[in-house]
């Protein structure tokens, strides 16, 4: 139901807030939600709030398991 | 002058009138016609079959980032003519301005219409300017009328598309309408995206040349973005389309901008770009064509007519799936969810 | 776009759907409802239908905020913003909302209300210190996603002194709508749509993590695989219900790895359960009274609450007695069930909830299978 975007991280502001890009286009986002904020992480921000930040290695791993699931004919994991 | 403000005497035939218009208006549309100071203007015309049209210009704000109100009202109403094969010739203006609107923004945006107009080469021969009092006008409106000759043998209208003939969009979708959005307050999003804001006759003028007969109509996606423009043109042809999503060209901001506030860039704005429905052995000619035009690099071929009888415009996702391209519901409203 | 792009490959979305429809077993149904309003828009977005073989069938939930807000409440924000010292600011997507007799916020602005549009509830707070001699309300919609920045904007004006602002407080919970839907009695012979299986909502989950998730799977024995917002999250998260089903495992699953944990975001929890308490019950469009299913303000932000404020006294109003957006959030009945869906009732004409919002049901159906639906038809014409 949220739209929430991912989201690079350009500058911290004070206030809690941060400066996001996405393709050239930027927003002031409020970071208050989350902790340890830094330059270059990507955060996800639903309506002006980043929720979480985006974990890359994770990220890493969910595209080295779709690209493992789209072989058929290797056995199915749980 | 400069500094002050109009009032309601500038609007009433009076020595105020002569003054506005002399001091801003004839400077800056600078042509013969308004010299000579008529009510009126009068021409020769070409032989052949006239085309003409009118819009009025009601936008808020009145100044963005590619352009204003002025600008706007001259490329707006050059492309409705151009939309038939037609050569534009003339423009008329009519300026209603609200008592207490600033004369150095007047100025701006008259200067800014004239620069535009002699750009495209048509001229503003004739206008008028009336005043209202101040809460009844959104500072300006501006309503434009051109006319324009038709070459020989062409006759677009948004009912001539027949099964096979392929569509071609002449570049990048929603700039206009995404730099206009970055401007309200409370949407706070920062881009350098410009509007598209255009005159599309050179391009016209070089696609009608290249494909004559086999170009069945033209149409300049405004308000509502393609989606509205394509759902139109099959509602008039009664018939339907498959376009591909890849193939739609959209700029990285426009397509940020887009996912930020949960639009769809086919039902964004745009002000520059044209929607051509060609007869499918002149297709690649034309669009390479219309790619060696300064307004048409980006052009692309995004789809096909089909048979349908329900007039579906369907697309073939990035993804893979498909799906219904409608018209909007209104305007489109940023979302949360 | 980093991190948006790379899970909305084609290629990699049919190879996936190849997997899918290999390891579907041929000789059942496999439904799974979506909870999510988000996801909702993202299959018809993205046409994933098509991708799936025929007897894996999605089900359209009734996570849509917008979907699930009771008439009532919408008369009262009207109500509260025809008043000339409010200014109500709300998020753009109630804009168009059916409410009573056909009014709409929309019209209620062309009325001459001031109704803002605003995109966070920071503008609201702005709009409240740039305008101390006006009232501004803020329309609060949403689940768990959208309710820490609320209780953010509440802190803020805390923080300030604001004396002129307030909200509206209708937040609602995921969990014990799910269990609703669960809860639905199996009718005989009443065309009921059996659910599988749930994708877990995406950013919901970002909130509140996936344990909450955990009580439903075993009561109900029914698997819940959290999952992304891209077509691609959606596509291995349908597999990995499938292979669930198969192998008789009803777990909680985490598809969104890279932005979603067990526990959640522990300080959005934290905000939310400081400034909130739970209703006791509230009602749901198309649900029904739920208990303990919304939040209200505590005690002791009496006077950010508007409904205090404003001594808001909701009047429950009914739907259109032939729509039948209830049984479609439910996932009892399917739009094109519903005598209005096509008729009376569409995207430019929404006698319902399910219709005005993109994410709803109807409004899917309307975009995505509508078309599909007379493709179908099209072709066994043409075997005809």
């Amino acid at each position: 139901m949220c739209l929430a975007i991912p989201i690079r991280v350009e500058a911290l502001l004070a206030d809690d807030m941060a400066r996001v890009t996405l393709g050239g286009v930027s927003k002031s986002v409020s970071i208050a939600l989350i902790e340890n904020v830094r330059l270059g992480d990507y955060v996800l921000i639903h309506v002006g709030f980043a929720l979480t930040r985006l974990d890359p290695d994770e990220a890493e791993r969910t595209l080295a398991l779709m690209h493992e699931a789209a072989v058929p004919g290797l056995p199915a994991r749980a | 002058m400069r500094h002050g403000r109009i009032d309601l005497s500038h609007g009433a035939g009076g020595r105020a009138t002569a003054q506005l218009i002399d001091e801003i208006f004839r400077p800056a549309f600078d042509n013969p016609y308004l010299d000579q100071a008529n009510d009126q203007a009068a021409f020769d015309v070409p032989a052949g079959r006239m085309v003409m049209s009118t819009d009025a210009y009601v936008i808020s704000p009145l100044f963005f980032p590619g352009g204003d109100i002025g600008s706007l009202a001259v490329h707006g109403t050059i492309n409705d003519i151009a939309m038939s094969g037609g050569r534009p010739l003339h423009l008329a203006a009519s300026y209603i301005i609200e008592e207490g609107f600033p004369l150095i923004e007047l100025q701006r945006i008259a200067n800014s219409m004239g620069r535009a107009s002699r750009a495209a080469s048509v001229a503003v021969i004739t206008g008028d300017t009336k005043v209202v009092e101040r809460g009844k006008g959104d500072g300006v409106f501006i309503s434009t009328t051109g006319i324009g000759i038709v070459p020989p043998g062409i006759a677009l209208s948004g009912d001539r598309a027949r099964p096979g003939d392929r569509i071609i969009l002449s570049g990048c979708i929603g700039d206009h309408g995404v730099a206009i959005m970055s401007l309200r307050n409370n949407l706070g999003f920062d881009t350098e995206l410009l509007s598209d804001s255009a005159a599309l006759h050179g391009l016209v003028a070089e696609m009608v040349h290249a494909a004559g007969t086999s170009l069945r109509l033209m149409r300049d996606p405004t308000r509502g973005g393609l989606a509205a423009t394509l759902n139109e043109i099959a509602q008039q042809s009664g018939l339907g389309m498959v376009l591909e999503e890849r193939a739609i060209p959209v700029r990285g901001e426009v397509a940020a901008a887009c996912e930020l506030l949960g639009l769809d860039p086919l039902t964004v704005a745009n002000e520059g770009k044209l929607v051509a429905v060609v007869a499918p052995e002149e297709a690649d000619h034309l669009l390479r064509v219309m790619q060696a035009h300064p307004l048409g690099r980006e052009a692309a071929l995004i789809g096909t007519i089909i048979a349908d009888d329900q007039f579906f415009v369907q697309i073939t996702t990035s993804f893979g799936g498909s799906r219904i391209v409608d018209w909007l519901a209104g305007e489109q409203l940023p979302r949360i969810c | 776009m980093k991190h948006i792009d790379e899970y909305r490959d084609g290629n990699l979305a049919r190879s996936i759907a190849a997997v899918i429809a290999q390891e579907a077993a041929t000789d059942r149904q496999y439904r799974f409802m979506e909870f999510c309003g988000g996801h909702t828009h993202a299959i018809s977005r993205y046409g994933i239908e098509d991708l799936l073989p025929n007897n894996v069938q999605m089900v359209h939930g009734p996570g849509c905020p917008v979907c699930v807000l009771p008439i009532g409440r919408i008369d009262d924000a009207i109500r509260l913003a025809m008043r000339p010292e409010v200014i109500l600011c709300t998020y753009a997507d109630l804009m168009r909302v059916p409410a009573s007799a056909g009014r709409t916020l929309l019209k209620a602005k062309a009325a001459g209300a001031d109704i803002r549009m605003v995109y966070s509830t920071l503008d609201a707070i702005s709009i409240a210190e740039a305008e101390p001699g006006r009232e501004v309300v803020f329309f609060a919609i949403g689940f768990e996603t959208t309710t820490p920045p609320t209780a953010r904007a509440i802190r803020l004006a805390r923080r300030k002194n604001l004396a002129n602002f307030s909200i509206f407080c209708n937040h609602v919970l995921t969990p014990p709508a799910i269990r609703a839907i669960l809860d639905t009695p199996d009718l005989e012979g009443a065309g009921r749509v059996r659910v599988d299986g749930f994708v877990g909502p995406a950013h919901v989950s970002t909130v509140i993590g996936t344990v909450p998730y955990t009580g439903l799977a075993e009561t109900y024995r029914k698997p819940v695989v959290v999952a992304g917002f891209e077509p691609l999250d959606m596509m291995q998260a349908i597999l990995m219900l499938v292979r669930q089903i198969n192998q008789g495992r009803h777990e909680v699953e985490n598809q969104y790895i890279r932005a979603v944990t067990a526990q959640g975001n522990l300080i959005a929890q934290r905000e939310m359960a400081e400034i909130f308490a739970l209703r006791s019950s509230f009602e749901w469009r198309g649900l029904g009274e739920l208990p303990l299913s919304a939040l209200r303000l505590r005690d002791d932000y009496a006077d950010l609450d508007a409904e205090r404020r404003f001594l808001i006294e909701t009047v429950p109003a009914a739907d259109n007695p032939a729509c039948e957006c209830g049984e479609i959030l439910r996932g009892i009945k399917k739009p094109a069930q519903c005598k209005l869906f096509g008729t009376l009732c569409s995207p430019d004409t929404p006698m319902g909830s399910c219709m005005v919002s993109p994410e709803g049901a109807c409004a899917a159906h309307w975009s995505y299978g509508r078309f599909r639906d007379s493709a179908k038809a099209g072709a066994e014409r043409a075997l005809v």
